[in-house]
Order: C-alpha cells, then sequence, then structure tokens
C-alpha cells in the first residue's frame, strides 16, 4: 500500500484504489456515451435501409475532403492528448499542459472545419425535415438524410465543445503542477473521453461521407 | 364449463371461433396462475405458523438447497411457460394470417372516427358491416395518430399506423351487433372513438351491399340532376347535410342533442352569442360556421379544446353550404312549439337515448 | 449443527453490549446549518434527502391518481373534461415513473446502505452522488414547470406522431425526464464502482448482501439503458419543436422506430423499479426468518439475469403493432425467461422460511404481501407474453392491472417493508408496531380492491387511457375507485405513524430486530465516519446458526 497522500479521498484505502474506481467509473460513462449515439445509429441504420438511393445520393452532396481533414484533425488530437498523458506521470507538467493545448487548438480547427461545412448547408438548402429545400434532389427521404447528418454531427459536435471545456480545465491544473507521479488520474480519464469523442467521429465519417 | 368460466372472468361473448379458442388459453392460463398462487401462499403461509419464532434469538440451522432443487424451480415454471407460449403462438400466426378467399375491408382510423371502405364502394363511418360466416380481411391505416381498431368480442386488435398499412382479420359466427373501441390513446375523443360491427346473414349482405352501391350510383345522378335543374328545396338541402355531417364525421365531437362533447353542440348554435377563449364573444352567424370548418383553430369557444381538423379543401362549396342549412335547422324554437312531435331530426344510432316510438 | 460460541458478538438484543440506545452523536446532528445539509457528501443524509423528495413525488402521483379514479366513478364526465384528464393520467405515470419509482429505494436505502453493508466510509463518489440529488430536483423542476404551464397530455409513453402534433407542451415534461434520466446513470454509476473498489477485507462477491446484487443488477440497466431512453425524448422534443420528420410519417420518418427505442428503454426500466425491491424484500425476510437464504447463488444470480433479459424483450410491447410473427415469437420466447428468474426468487424466498424462527411483525408483513402479489402480477405478465392472449389485452384495463401488481404490489410494497426494516436505523426511532399492522392491513386490502377489479375490466374489453366508458364497465370502475380509497387511506396512516414517531418513538437500540444484516454492525442512527471501528466480517450475513464453525461450510 502507497503513503497516504493528500490527493488520497478519506473513503478510499489508497491511491491506487482511488485511480481504479476513477478508471471504471469512466469506463462506465463511456459505455452510455456510446448507448447515447446508439440510438441515433439505429435511426441511421433503419432509414438508410428504407431509402438507399436517397441517402447515397445526399451524401454525395457533402465535401469528403472536409470530413477526411476532420477525422485526420481529430486523429492528431487523440496522439496529443495521450503525449500529454504520458509527460505527466512523468511530472512534466508544463509540457503535459502545452500538449492539451495544442489538443484543445486541434479542436477548435475541427470545429471551424465543421462551421464551413453547416454554413455550405444551410446556404445550399440541405437541412433537415420541413426545412429542407434543395431542389437538386427531391427522392423521398432526401431531407431524411439531412435530419440524420445534423442530429449526428450536432450531438457530436456538443461533445466535442464539452471535451475541450475538460481539457482546459486539465490543462490549467497541469501548468499549475496539480498532477504529476502516481496521481494522474483526471488526466487519464479525461483523455478517455477525448478518444471517445474521436471513435465516435470515425464511425460517423464514412456513414455521412463515404458510403 | 366454457360460459361459467366466461362470466367468472367477465368476458365479453365470444364472436368467432377464434374468440373461444383464445378463451381455451386464457382458462388454462389463469386456472395455473390460481393453483400456483395457492400453493406458494400456502406454503408460505404454513411456515409462517409452524416455524413462528418462540423465543428471542433464536437460532437455525443452515440450510442449502441442493443442486434438484433449483433445477426444479426454474424447469418447472419453465415447461408451464413454454407450455402457454406453444399453445398461444400458433394462435397468433394465425390471426396474422388471413385466408386467400378472405373479402377486404380498408379501415382508416381518423380522430376520431372510422371510416370503412369496400372495393367498389360503399364506404362508411364507424359502422361496419360484414356478412356472417365468411372470412373479413381488415386492411388498416390512420389518416393522423396512431389508433388501434379493438373488438373485445372477436379478441382482436390491430394498430393503426399513419404511413402503413396493418392487417388482421376474423369470421363472425352469426348475426350481430358488436362494439369496436380504439384501443391507442389518441387525445381528446379517444373515448369518444367508438364504432359498431354490424354482422349480417349473407345473403342480406349481398343484398346490402348491391343496394349501397346503387344508391351510391343513385345519389350521383341525383346529385346532377339537381345540379342541372338547379333548384333543391330548403328540406333537401336540410338533409342532404345531416347526411354529409354523419359522412365527414362530424358527429364524432358535435351533437345535435344539446349535450356538450368535445366540440359545441350544434343545437341551437345558429344566431347564438358564445364566449371566446380569448375573452371576447361571437355571433354564430353563417359566416362564423363557415370559418369554423376551413379554420377551425381562429376562434375558438370558451371551455372547447382547439383539437378540431382543418376542412379546407376537403368539403366541396355546395355541401359546406348543406351542412350549413343543417345546423340552422337545429332549433329549438323550430321543434318546442309543438311539443307533442318531438324532435325533426333523426338521432345518431348509438350515439344518444333511442327515440321512443 | 454444532454449536460454538460466535467468534464475533453481533451488536444486538441478545448480545447485549453496552451499545446506548439512541447515539446522540449521529450524523443527523453531527454537522448543522442548511448548508450542511445543501452541500452535504455524506452518502447518509444524500439517502434522506431522497427519502423526503421521493416521497413527495409519491404524493403527487398519489394525488393524481386519485383525481383519476374520481373521474372514472361515472361513465361521463365527472369532475373534469376529457383534457384535464388525459394530463392527469400522463403527469400521474411521469411523476410517479420518473420521480418515485426509479429513483426511490436505490436513492434512499441504495446510497444509506450500500457503505454500510460493505463497511465502507462512502460510495466512491461522493460529488457525483451529491449532483444526482441535483439533478433530480433540477429534472423535477422542469417537469413541474411544464405541469403548471399547460401539462402534456400524450401519456407518459409520448408516443409518436400524437406527441409530436399535441397542441399541449411536451418539450418541458420530456427535458424534465431526460434530467432525471441522466440523475439515474449517475447513481447507478456510482453503485457499480462502490461495489467492485469499496467492499471491506472478508465481503467476497459471494458474501455479499443480496440487496446489493439486486442493486448492481439494477445500477447496470441504468446505466445501459437510461441513454438511449435520453437520445429518444431528446429526439422526440426536437421533433416536437422543430419539425425534423425522424418520427414522422409524411417526411418519411417511421413513428414504430419510436416504440422500439422507447421500449428498449421503458422495458428494462421496469427492472429497474423492481430489482431493488426484489432485493430489500430479500434482506427483510432473511431477518425476520433468522434464516440464512435458501440459495444464495440463485438469489444473486437470479438478478443479473433478469438484468440481462430484461434487454432483450421490449419487442413484446408490440404484438399489435403489425410486428412480424417471427419477432412476435422470438420477443414472446425472450419474456418467459424473465418470469423464469422471478420465479426461482420467489421459490427460493418460500423456502427459506422453512425451519426458520420467523416473527410476524410489520416488516415480514410486507413480504408476504410483496410475494403473493408478485406471483399474481408476475404471472399474469407471462400470460401477457403468450401473444395471442396480448391481442386481446394490450392496451386495456387488463395491462393496466398487471403493472400495477408489479409496480404498487411490488415496488410499492417492497418500499415500505424496507422503510419499515430499516426505519429504526435511519432515525433511531422505533413506530408503532399495532399501527403497522393496521395500515399493512388497509393497503393489502385495498389494493386487491383496486386492482382486481382492473383485470375484470380488461378482460371485458375497455381500454386504458379512457375518459368515458360504456355503461357496463360501471359497477367494476366503482368498485376499483372504492379500493383506492382504502389503499389511500393505508399509506397516508404509514405516513401519520412514521412522522409521529419521529418526536415520540422510543430509541431503537443498534439492533431492533436482532438482524445480522451487516448495516446493522453500527449504532442507531450512525456516526457521520460510519462506524466507530472497521468491523470484522467472520461469516456471511444472515448467518444465525450462531456458530463460528459454519464459516467453514462456506
Amino acid at each position: 500500500m502507497s503513503a497516504p497522500s493528500e490527493h488520497v479521498a478519506h473513503h478510499f484505502p489508497d491511491l491506487p484504489t482511488q485511480a481504479h474506481a476513477a478508471r471504471l467509473g469512466m469506463w462506465l460513462f463511456l459505455a452510455t456515451e456510446i448507448l447515447l449515439f446508439a440510438g441515433l445509429f439505429t435511426a441511421y441504420a433503419l432509414y438508410r435501409m428504407l431509402y438507399p438511393s436517397a441517402f447515397h445520393g445526399a451524401s454525395q452532396l457533402i465535401e469528403t475532403s472536409m470530413g477526411a481533414l476532420n477525422t485526420a484533425v481529430l486523429i492528431t488530437s487523440s496522439l496529443t492528448v495521450a503525449l500529454a498523458y504520458h509527460f505527466s506521470r512523468q511530472s512534466r507538467g508544463k509540457l503535459a499542459a502545452a500538449l492539451l493545448g495544442i489538443t484543445l487548438l486541434l479542436g477548435l480547427v475541427f470545429l471551424m472545419v465543421k462551421y464551413v461545412e453547416y454554413s455550405h448547408h444551410f446556404h445550399e438548402g440541405h437541412l433537415p425535415g420541413r426545412f429542407y429545400r434543395y431542389p437538386g434532389l427531391t427522392v423521398p427521404g432526401a431531407s431524411m438524410f439531412w435530419t440524420m447528418y445534423f442530429l449526428m454531427t450536432g450531438l457530436h459536435g456538443i461533445h466535442v465543445v464539452a471535451g475541450m471545456g475538460v481539457l482546459a480545465w486539465l490543462a490549467v491544473g497541469s501548468w499549475r503542477g496539480s498532477y504529476g507521479g502516481a496521481y494522474t488520474s483526471p488526466i487519464e480519464v479525461g483523455g478517455m473521453y477525448w478518444h471517445l469523442v474521436d471513435l465516435v467521429w470515425i464511425f460517423l465519417f464514412p456513414l455521412l461521407y463515404l458510403i | 364449463m366454457n360460459d361459467l368460466m366466461r362470466r367468472l372472468l367477465f368476458l365479453p361473448e365470444q364472436g368467432s371461433a377464434y374468440a373461444r379458442q383464445v378463451d381455451s388459453l386464457h382458462y388454462f392460463v389463469i386456472t395455473m396462475t390460481m393453483l400456483g398462487f395457492v400453493g406458494v401462499a400456502t406454503a408460505v403461509l404454513v411456515f409462517a405458523i409452524r416455524y413462528r419464532r418462540r423465543q428471542e434469538g433464536e437460532s437455525t440451522p443452515h440450510v442449502e438447497p441442493r443442486t434438484i432443487h433449483e433445477v426444479l424451480f426454474v424447469g418447472g415454471p419453465l415447461a408451464l411457460f413454454l407450455l402457454w407460449f406453444a399453445i398461444g403462438y400458433p394462435l397468433f400466426v394465425r390471426l396474422q394470417t388471413p385466408p386467400k378467399e378472405a373479402m377486404d375491408v380498408y379501415v382508416m382510423g381518423k380522430k376520431w372516427m372510422w371510416k370503412f371502405s369496400y372495393a367498389g364502394g360503399p364506404n362508411g363511418v364507424d359502422t361496419l358491416y360484414v356478412p356472417a360466416g365468411r372470412p373479413v380481411r381488415l386492411l388498416i391505416t390512420s389518416r393522423d395518430v396512431i389508433h388501434s381498431f379493438y373488438m373485445p368480442a372477436f379478441r382482436l386488435k390491430q394498430d393503426a399506423v399513419p404511413g402503413r398499412y396493418t392487417q388482421t382479420w376474423f369470421q363472425a359466427d352469426k348475426p350481430g351487433r358488436y362494439e369496436i373501441f380504439c384501443a391507442e390513446y389518441c387525445g381528446v375523443g379517444h373515448s369518444a372513438m367508438l364504432g359498431h360491427l354490424v354482422v349480417m346473414a349473407p345473403a342480406e349482405f349481398d343484398e346490402w351491399l348491391a343496394a349501397s352501391r346503387r344508391s351510391r350510383v343513385a345519389e350521383v345522378d341525383a346529385a346532377q340532376d339537381s345540379g342541372q335543374r338547379d333548384s333543391s328545396p330548403v328540406t333537401t338541402l336540410v338533409e342532404q347535410g345531416r347526411r354529409l355531417a354523419s359522412v365527414y364525421g362530424c358527429f364524432a365531437c358535435h351533437t345535435v342533442d344539446g349535450t356538450p362533447h368535445i366540440g359545441p353542440t350544434w343545437l341551437d348554435l345558429y344566431l347564438r352569442r358564445d364566449p371566446l377563449e380569448d375573452g371576447t364573444s361571437v355571433v354564430a352567424d353563417e359566416a362564423y360556421l363557415t370559418e369554423s370548418m376551413m379554420d377551425p383553430r381562429a376562434k375558438i369557444v370558451k371551455g372547447f379544446q382547439p383539437v378540431m381538423p382543418t376542412f379546407q379543401g376537403r368539403i366541396p362549396g355546395p355541401e359546406v353550404a348543406a351542412i350549413v342549412e343543417f345546423i340552422k335547422s337545429l332549433r329549438t324554437s323550430t321543434v318546442h312549439p309543438e311539443p307533442t312531435k318531438g324532435p325533426n331530426y333523426e338521432l345518431i344510432p348509438g350515439r344518444g337515448p333511442v327515440p321512443k316510438p | 449443527m454444532s454449536s460454538f460460541p460466535a467468534a464475533v458478538p453481533f451488536p444486538s438484543r441478545e448480545a447485549g453490549g453496552d451499545a446506548p440506545a439512541f447515539n446522540e452523536r449521529n450524523y443527523l446532528v453531527q454537522r448543522r446549518g442548511l448548508r450542511s445539509w445543501v452541500f452535504t457528501l455524506d452518502h447518509k443524509r444524500i439517502g434522506v434527502i431522497y427519502l423526503v423528495l421521493t416521497s413527495l413525488g409519491f404524493l403527487l402521483g398519489g394525488i393524481y391518481a386519485m383525481l383519476l379514479r374520481i373521474e372514472l366513478l361515472t361513465p361521463g364526465p365527472t369532475i373534469m373534461d376529457a383534457m384535464s384528464y388525459n394530463k392527469t393520467f400522463t403527469l400521474h405515470g411521469v411523476v410517479m415513473i420518473f420521480l418515485f419509482m426509479i429513483p426511490a429505494i436505490p436513492g434512499i436505502f441504495g446510497n444509506f446502505f450500500i457503505p454500510l453493508m460493505i463497511g465502507a466510509r462512502d460510495v466512491a463518489f461522493p460529488r457525483l452522488n451529491l449532483f444526482s440529488v441535483y439533478l433530480y430536483l433540477l429534472g423535477a423542476g422542469i417537469a413541474l414547470y411544464g405541469m403548471i404551464h399547460g401539462g402534456a397530455d400524450t401519456g407518459w409513453t409520448f408516443y409518436t406522431p400524437y406527441s409530436t402534433t399535441t397542441i399541449t407542451k411536451v418539450w418541458p415534461i420530456l427535458l424534465g425526464a431526460f434530467v432525471l434520466g441522466m440523475g439515474s446513470i449517475v447513481t447507478g454509476l456510482n453503485f457499480i464502482v462502490t461495489i467492485h473498489t469499496l467492499r471491506a477485507p472478508g465481503i467476497t462477491w459471494m458474501k455479499m448482501p443480496l440487496f446489493l446484487w439486486a442493486l448492481y443488477a439494477t445500477s447496470v440497466i441504468q446505466v445501459l439503458a437510461t441513454p438511449v431512453l435520453g437520445i429518444t425524448l431528446l429526439l422526440t422534443a426536437v421533433e416536437n419543436v422543430f419539425g425534423f420528420g425522424i418520427f414522422d410519417p409524411a417526411r418519411g420518418g417511421d413513428p414504430i422506430l419510436f416504440q422500439h427505442m422507447f421500449w428498449f428503454y421503458s422495458h428494462p426500466a421496469v427492472y429497474i423499479m423492481i430489482l431493488p425491491a426484489m432485493g430489500a424484500i430479500t434482506e427483510v425476510l432473511c431477518a425476520f426468518a433468522r434464516k440464512n437464504i435458501f440459495g444464495y447463488k440463485a438469489v444473486a444470480f437470479s438478478s443479473l439475469g433478469i438484468a440481462f433479459v430484461g434487454f432483450f424483450t421490449w419487442g413484446h410491447h408490440l404484438f399489435t403493432s403489425g410486428q412480424s410473427t417471427v419477432d412476435a415469437g422470438i420477443f414472446g420466447v425472450l419474456s418467459m425467461f424473465v418470469g423464469i428468474f422471478t420465479a426461482i426468487k420467489v421459490f427460493n424466498w418460500t423456502a427459506t422460511l422453512y425451519k426458520g424462527s420467523i416473527s410476524f411483525q410489520t416488516p415480514f408483513a410486507y413480504v408476504v404481501a410483496f410475494i403473493f402479489f408478485l406471483i399474481f402480477g408476475g404471472m399474469t405478465g407471462v400470460a401477457l407474453a403468450t401473444v395471442s392472449l396480448d391481442v386481446h389485452w394490450q392496451d386495456t384495463y387488463y395491462v393496466v392491472a398487471h403493472f400495477h401488481f408489479i409496480m404498487v404490489g411490488g415496488t410499492i410494497t417492497g418500499f415500505l417493508a424496507a422503510l419499515h426494516y430499516w426505519w429504526p436505523k435511519i432515525t433511531g426511532k422505533t413506530y408503532s408496531e399495532k399501527w403497522g399492522l393496521v395500515a399493512a392491513v388497509f393497503i393489502f386490502l385495498g389494493f386487491n380492491f383496486t386492482f382486481i377489479p382492473q383485470f375484470l375490466l380488461g378482460n371485458s374489453g375497455m381500454p386504458r387511457r379512457y375518459y368515458s366508458y360504456p355503461e357496463r364497465f360501471w359497477p367494476l370502475n366503482v368498485a376499483s375507485s372504492a379500493g383506492a380509497s382504502v389503499l389511500a387511506l393505508g399509506f397516508l396512516m404509514v405516513a401519520a405513524y412514521l412522522l409521529l414517531s419521529l418526536k415520540y418513538g422510543k430509541p431503537a437500540g443498534p439492533n431492533p430486530w436482532g438482524s445480522r444484516g451487516y448495516e446493522w454492525n453500527t449504532l442507531s442512527p450512525p456516526p457521520e465516519e460510519n462506524f466507530l471501528e472497521q468491523p470484522a466480517y467472520p461469516r456471511a450475513p444472515h448467518d444465525y446458526t450462531d456458530a463460528a464453525a459454519a464459516e467453514g461450510t462456506r
């Protein structure tokens, strides 16, 4: 058993147990997030089955290169967050904070690209449900593709923003040297959350842009 | 035995062979449930008395089950439940598989009425006519929200889902009159969305179908005639209005005998001053009555919900006029001067009291 | 059975001991002031806060229920119009399910007793625990705002397209339920982590009190099913406000998809409501029979079995929706298996009484009622899964009666058993045993008179959510309403004597029932730090053999 540490809450016997609890809690939370998106994936699967040609046609209207760029951005950000955790364990808090800052910037780039895409779709009338007014594609179910597109990317976008909030908080803490050595579980679980955000996008990208 | 159990369980009469079969399963299931309940309840009570506490702080032996106990605990109920399923499931499959020779009736649920159409006509509202002894397939859909077509006497229910057709079928034993309910919650008029099934003797049904088709043709002819002649007495217009109001389902919400329902009653409605939701009031003249049909939510009478669908574009102009004429005819002043004659309009079958002969 | 002296004396009446009858230095008074409650991280205080809040929720839902029963006294309009009636049954369902049934037993007794039962100082994440209370308050607040400003008339099932086209304001209720769902997830997550990481040395998985197994299974469902409800409610709210068309057939949407997604949560949610009650009943039963549970593993694993199979039975709510016969067959058979797991529990509870030392006091009266109601509620549920009988019963009062047998007869009876059993530990006071039994009789009779007529109404074909009904349903409706007033009277009696016991009740002593559940290993009420010294756990809970050698047989 490690020596009592200032970071151990009174109801935990030792730091490893506490870190284990934090990790387990985050895994469970990630499970809930996956099931949250699972509802949307189910709806997507159903409507893709019902309207195959509309979905195929509508996905041609999305700029694949933008999606590919965003995929690259997010995968890179997952690398930087993993490196931040790595250096945090070596108690190099400032370096970890810098890497978290880069992750934040990448998140921002992602959102900016998304903004460009959204404004293009708004302009063209690629909109969900009753707002749909794109004349180029009028087969039944075309508006449903955009419903799914905006709901899925929108919910994902909210998660990106939430993740950026968490990372910003961790970056500040890391800069001040709050984490390091044996006590790195905040950065670990925060990083896990960011990886999930990345992972969801890796599923969204092919479903919406490629097929 | 069947009849005794049916009465004990408050089940409605059995309108078909299927209903009797489902009820047999019902009796079996409820008997087993009762036996299981009595068995466990007796064991609990006997143990509670036999092993009651005789002194504080008694020690008790440590009892662990043997594998055979748990196997029995699982196997017994599992066998029973699977038996229930083995009886019940084929019945369901049969209910979902209409015979090829079945007669088709299209059923459409709509807030808050049932519309029935036969291939080649006629159409009707709230009353479904079928022949006894012949299979009838119902093709069910909905215009607005989900409804559910339910005939308790036939142990039969099928949801009416907008945007798709569902199907079920039945074969009535003998002529009679049975209830139709809406079983899926659909708003203010949910419990008033009642209909009736009228089962006729086959020959009678064929005659009815032929007659309805003839009169439908006659109606179309008559309409063309009256259009050409361009002179329809007011009494005929009132009668036509009454019939049209029934066809368009107005009576699902509006009564003509003065009782408030989902919508305001039509009795004495014409030229009545009604308070509105926004505090103002309106006189129910021809303009307001027409507006209420075309844009029902424009002026809502106090105490009623804005639930009426618009009939804009669904009722041709002359028919609107006929319905308005009908409403104008519903005035107590025209009824009461000679009280002995009673109401001068027909009550809708199944809604409100039956007029005395 | 040999008779060695007990290795570790339990602080019970039989062991005598020098424990005070009422622990003056307890968690309720160790800190003072409003702030100490509003910002408390103590799992016991959070349990008490949940007790107060969910009781208010139950009261509100109960008032709605009584209004419904009064309205149904006559076939036509009685005290309200159709729209008010529709709003009332919607709010009755929403309030009872989201403000009472789901949070009550885990929130109150789970929070209070999980740490006490595993010998821990607190739950794993005390701040998250407090956060769940605030989520509850926020969700309840949003829902209350919606109720005051119009209320929804969709039924608690929110079926589309009705819920997306209704003129009433549905989004606050949807959002409130979403936030309450988040609170439920947080609680479940916290419990799972706590049980995994904070068990005291000596409490192995197979020596854990069975209440914890039940809560563990419940938490798994909460964590895995609630997010699906969350996204479903969000989509419905979006659809309701913006009209994106996801469930709208006019725009290519599928209303049946909503039903699948809704029941994927809401069927397992039934087990969120009943499993904790089953766990609590197991504890009370063992304590009052002074017996180890018959078939520990069977009872423990059947909880997990219910949680697992419960995820694959949602389709039995859609038998009449036009589902294919293949789907109906699969969901029908799978639904039978949930019945099996419940049957295992019932048989093992009954067998536990064999050779026990049974004391028929108030909590045990509720145990007996629970077993009776559960058999009937459970077997009528299995009958519904035979598919063809369901066609007649779907959306009739039969279904209403069936799930009230499980929810009221099961969950609320289990809740009352737990409340009476643990009341002395939570408050340090004893209630009037005489009034306890009288109220139990009222509740037992009132319950039967309320819901047995509803089974018969369903048989005779009365659909649910009917504001007016044909006159042939009249007598049974009157019977049901009469029963409901007896039931309500029973609940009011319970509230009255429990509240009076706070002031006038006798000090309970650390273990008034002589129970050997782990949670009795401390003073009543417990001190803030739970245990003055860390207890040892040499034997399984509810081992009444009085023989140290019994350890060896495990």
